[in-house]
């Protein structure tokens, strides 16, 4: 049993469907990729798991607890972290402050879990007094992963987090995110970067039309002719 | 009930009232508000062009009615020989250097593109300079004529003309106005919007209160000229003493109906045919292509329709009914007195009128300006009533009673909030709601 | 070098001092304005009233007080009155918020919505206002009237210009220095100002990151409802309490903060000043300065003023239109709705 579980979710944002009987996991300590084709239902999946949209059926589950009914502040406490695509960071404020932030609900001293983070992502160190605003794409990635794992969550979930960047920083951020997992957090990752990110997955769901396509490791599917065809451009 | 006799209804029951005034009160009183509520009327309606057809917040309302006052002295007074002999050619030179100035100013902004952030300069130095040679001009011109007989006149005068042209022409200088207005302000959000007219409203009343030689101030321009008799000639006809003399009525008080209901007559066919237009536009392709661009902009603007330009042609417009509205206002009072262009008075009230009447409906509007303005004027006396009912139980000598009815006046201010509260809150499309086509 | 010592004493009598004084004032109101723009995302047209009321509140409570025979020495009475004076304009401004505001919160209104319900709220307080104290004139400062007197100042100095500092513009200025002190530490230090901070910058992030929005929701009508009372309190100390001049003054308040920058709160207070000494340096009639500094022979006719004092109020609008021309987003680059 996969310490998340999002199983057969069937829903949308109201209207139409979008999401058809999907399943997606992860472990503890591993990361799992969702990929497939524009208006697959990639990042409608990962709000679902969050709780941004209320499914019609299927459920969510965390360390077998089911967590389906609990708005996505709720969840967040129950350990999630969720970094979203757009408009992640505070762009006014510092990073430090960026991350005090995503503390915000511990009330207890965090200045370990901020050192941690600094180890991780050393840039951030260095620029802490700078508002986040002004960082380049790839470093304002960074603070809003870091932001994220202020709560230190037992899941960190990630959507799209390499749009938009140039490909050094894209392995960096790749490089990032594998250090996170090897610290015990189970990574869920949205991705448009179908190839490389399964690369560096576990496990990894190609959804098609809100549903299931292929599940495999991620080795397998780079490796499988049809997925390679369709989806990893040949 | 369908919705035409519903509307309708609510119109008779408005008249209703306005007569239950003439009954209780005067039938002089029920008349100054009667034309009250029209020329009111006229103004929600041009307020609501913008407002319905396009959803613009003007709240520059009183800025625009003040022009159309302008246009009422300007068209109607008399020349004052004197003053002109003395600057009057100045000035208007005066004048034309300045609307030099700013159509120099603004072609050094279109022809220095090339400059990018650095064109702010050029076109500064030509604004500044523009705007020394004008005062250097015409300084000297508006010292002498305001120092001709102050108490009088100090000031040009106008052309003498028969002031319901001036209706026209009031409606004509807030075209401009909007025009220019517009160009500044239309492409900002709705919020800014309203600030930006607020203040360009307030600037134009400035301007008005202080250019005595043009405005006289706050001297005020009394005795403009009237479309209608005055009192005083009607009660010398032969034909209204005899009529009087048979019915037994009073001469001073039918001579003065008289007059107010030849003005309801002129408002009331300005009203008709502006609402005629008015609702003829909105059935209009033009029409329906406003509502689609004000439902949904973005949609709109990728169709290729230019909206900017839209929202230009529908703010003049609306704002050019205000403007007649104005000079109307102004031909009612024989005067024109810029101190009593009030923001509360004018722009809010007028939205409290758009919004209760029913925002994007044009009858809802004319209802509106009925309603809205009865309850204004009728609260204060309603008020003192309700108030002397409330303290009759106290002490007749009491500080608080004596306090409470002299301020009961006030109450009508807080009726209106209240009104426009519960409104927005509970009816928010208003007595009559757009019809959704 | 007289004639320097005097222009420098002509202009602070009569355009630094009035600055600092009237900048202070503008910079209070326009703080409680770009507060609720910045996080409760509206134009706020009643918060002109909230001010008068707010000095309502501690005139009355100052009357009680001087009836009693209490003072506090050469300051005005008023301070001492204040405090109580902020309480009862918090509790207005909560009391709204829950009974008008909040139902369109729920609705998820556009800010046109809000801001012509805020003009329902604005008659609504206006008249009663009006009702509860009169639409007269109330004057109520009392202490010494002057920090320094023109004569005091001309014989100490031995110029022929004076320079009078009223002691109600030494309290302003201190008072605001004060005031804004306290709130940028709260903004910039505390848990709770950054919380505030991020749900003006991102309101979507900062619920996710477990910020309460009722909770940012009450404090900014506390902000605002302190910065209304005080601003409202010492204007009318500076000037005179007359009810109808806070709706004048909404328009140079919304000037100052949408010329610093809406939203933001460093914005609000160089917008306040930038607006107070413009209208002053604009109107002000040079003729002396140039008597002064030039020879004799090139000594003025005229009043050498810009515009005509009477347009004092309208060079803020002035100023307001041409940054919403040129920069909409202010100096310090706010936020646009």
């Amino acid at each position: 049993m996969s310490y998340l579980l999002g199983e057969s979710m069937t829903g949308g944002y109201g209207g139409a469907d979008i999401l058809h009987s999907c399943t997606i996991g992860v472990e503890k300590g591993q990361i799992a990729v969702v990929v497939g084709p524009n208006g697959a239902g990639k990042s409608t999946a990962m709000k679902a798991i969050f709780g941004m949209l209320s499914l019609r059926e299927g459920r969510v589950l965390m360390d077998g607890e089911d967590i389906s009914t609990l708005k996505p502040q709720d969840r967040v406490i129950k350990g999630m972290g969720f970094v979203p695509q757009n408009s992640n960071v505070f762009t006014s404020m510092t990073v430090e402050e960026n991350l005090e932030m995503g503390a915000f609900i511990r009330r207890d001293d965090f200045s370990d879990t901020m050192a941690q983070v600094f180890d991780l992502f050393p840039i951030l160190k260095e620029k802490r007094s700078q508002t986040a605003g002004e960082l380049s794409g790839g470093q304002r990635q960074q603070v809003a992963v870091g932001r994220a794992l202020m709560t230190q969550p037992k899941v960190l979930m990630l959507d799209e987090p390499t749009a938009g960047v140039s490909p050094i920083v894209m392995d960096e951020l790749f490089g990032r995110i594998i250090e996170v997992a090897q610290t015990g957090i189970a990574i869920l990752m949205v991705e448009q970067n179908a190839k490389h990110a399964l690369n560096i997955a576990h496990k990894g769901y190609v959804l098609v039309q809100g549903s299931n396509r292929y599940t495999d490791t991620g080795e397998a599917l780079i490796a499988n002719p049809d997925v390679r065809k369709s989806f990893l451009g040949g | 009930m369908s919705r035409t006799q519903k509307n309708s209804l609510l119109f008779l029951i408005m008249l209703a009232m306005v007569a239950g005034v003439g009954i209780v009160q005067s039938w002089n009183v029920a008349l100054t508000i009667f034309n009250l509520c029209l020329i009111s009327a006229i103004m929600s309606l041009g307020v609501n062009i913008q407002w319905g057809y396009a959803g613009l917040f003007n709240a520059g309302v009183m800025g625009f009615a003040a022009l159309g006052g302008l246009a009422a002295i300007i068209i109607s007074s008399s020349p004052v020989a004197a003053t002109w002999e003395a600057g009057g050619m100045r000035a208007i030179l005066g004048l034309l250097a300045g609307l030099f100035a700013i159509i120099i100013g603004i072609f050094t902004w279109k022809k220095t593109v090339t400059l990018e952030k650095k064109r702010y300069w050029p076109t500064m130095v030509v604004a500044v300079v523009g705007y020394a040679l004008m005062r250097l001009i015409i300084d000297p011109a508006i010292s002498t004529i305001e120092a001709i007989e102050p108490a009088k006149t100090g000031y040009l005068g106008g052309f003498n003309q028969p002031i319901l042209l001036s209706w026209l022409v009031g409606g004509i200088f807030a075209a401009a106005a909007a025009w220019v207005v517009g160009k500044i302000a239309l492409g900002l959000r709705s919020d800014y919007l309203a600030i930006a007219t607020l203040g360009i409203s307030e600037i134009i009343i400035y301007f008005l209160k202080n250019e005595d030689w043009l405005t006289r101030g706050v001297k005020n321009v009394t005795g403009l000229p009237r479309p209608v008799p005055y009192e005083i000639a009607l009660q010398q006809t032969a034909w209204l003493q005899s009529w009087t003399d048979n019915f037994g009525l009073s001469i001073i008080e039918t001579s003065s109906i008289l007059v107010k209901l030849s003005y309801a007559g002129l408002f009331a066919t300005v009203l008709v045919i502006i609402l005629w237009l008015s609702e003829t536009a909105l059935r209009s392709p033009w029409g329906r292509m406003m509502r689609a661009i004000r439902d949904n902009e973005v949609a709109a603007s990728a169709m290729g329709k230019n909206v900017t330009w839209r929202h230009l042609q529908v703010f003049v417009l609306g704002s050019a009914v205000i403007g007649m509205a104005g000079a109307m206002l102004t031909t009612l009072d024989g005067q024109f007195t810029p101190s009593s262009y009030q923001p509360l008075r004018f722009t809010f009230l007028i939205w409290v009128m758009v919004i209760v009447g029913g925002s994007g409906n044009n009858f809802g509007a004319v209802l509106g300006g009925f309603v809205i303005w009865f309850f204004w004027i009728e609260a204060e006396p309603i008020g003192l009533q309700l108030m002397d009912l409330i303290t009759s139980g106290m002490d007749e000598s009491s500080p608080l009673r004596a306090h409470l009815l002299e301020n009961a006046a006030h109450m009508r201010l807080m009726t209106m909030g209240l009104i426009l509260l519960l409104v927005l809150r509970f009816a928010p499309r208003g007595l009559i709601p757009e019809k959704k086509r | 070098m007289t004639d320097i010592l005097n222009t420098l004493a002509l202009i602070s009598n009569f355009i630094i001092v009035p600055g600092l004084a009237y900048g202070s004032q503008l910079a209070l109101g326009a703080l409680g304005i770009t507060m609720v723009y910045g996080i409760l995302r509206f134009s706020n047209f009643a918060h002109g009233e909230t001010m008068s009321f707010g000095a309502m509140a501690t005139i009355l409570i100052t009357w009680a007080l001087q009836a009693q025979g209490v003072s506090f020495g050469v300051l005005p009475t008023a301070l001492l009155a204040l405090p109580f004076g902020i309480l009862i304009t918090i509790a207005l401004c909560l009391f709204t918020d829950r009974l008008v505001y909040r139902y369109y919160r729920s609705q998820r209104a556009e800010p046109v919505t809000y801001l012509i319900v805020s003009v329902g709220v604005m008659f609504f307080l206006g008249g009663l206002i009006r009702f509860i104290i009169g639409p007269n004139d109330q004057i109520f400062s009392d202490g010494t009237r002057f920090i320094m007197k023109v004569r005091a100042f001309k014989e100490m100095t031995g110029l022929s210009e004076g320079l009078a500092i009223k002691t109600s513009q030494g309290v302003t200025i201190i008072t605001a220095i004060v005031i804004v002190t306290l709130l940028f530490w709260f903004l910039n230090r505390t848990r709770t100002g950054k919380s505030m901070r991020a749900y003006s910058d991102n309101e979507d992030l900062a619920l996710l990151s477990g910020i309460n929005p009722e909770r940012v929701v009450i404090i900014a009508w506390i902000i605002t409802g302190t910065l209304a009372a005080v601003a409202g309190t010492l204007y009318g100390l500076d000037k005179s309490y007359k009810p109808f001049i806070f709706l004048q003054l909404l328009l140079p308040m919304f000037a100052s903060a949408i010329v610093g920058g809406v939203g933001n709160p460093l914005g609000a207070i160089a917008g306040g000043f930038v607006i107070a000494f413009s209208a002053l340096i604009v109107t002000f009639a040079y003729k002396k300065v140039l008597a002064y500094l030039l020879p004799l022979s090139m000594a003025p006719e005229g009043l050498m003023q810009l515009l005509s004092t009477d347009y004092k109020f309208a060079v803020s609008f002035l100023i307001l239109v041409i940054v919403l021309l040129v920069k909409p987003t202010g100096i310090f680059s706010g936020k646009t709705l």
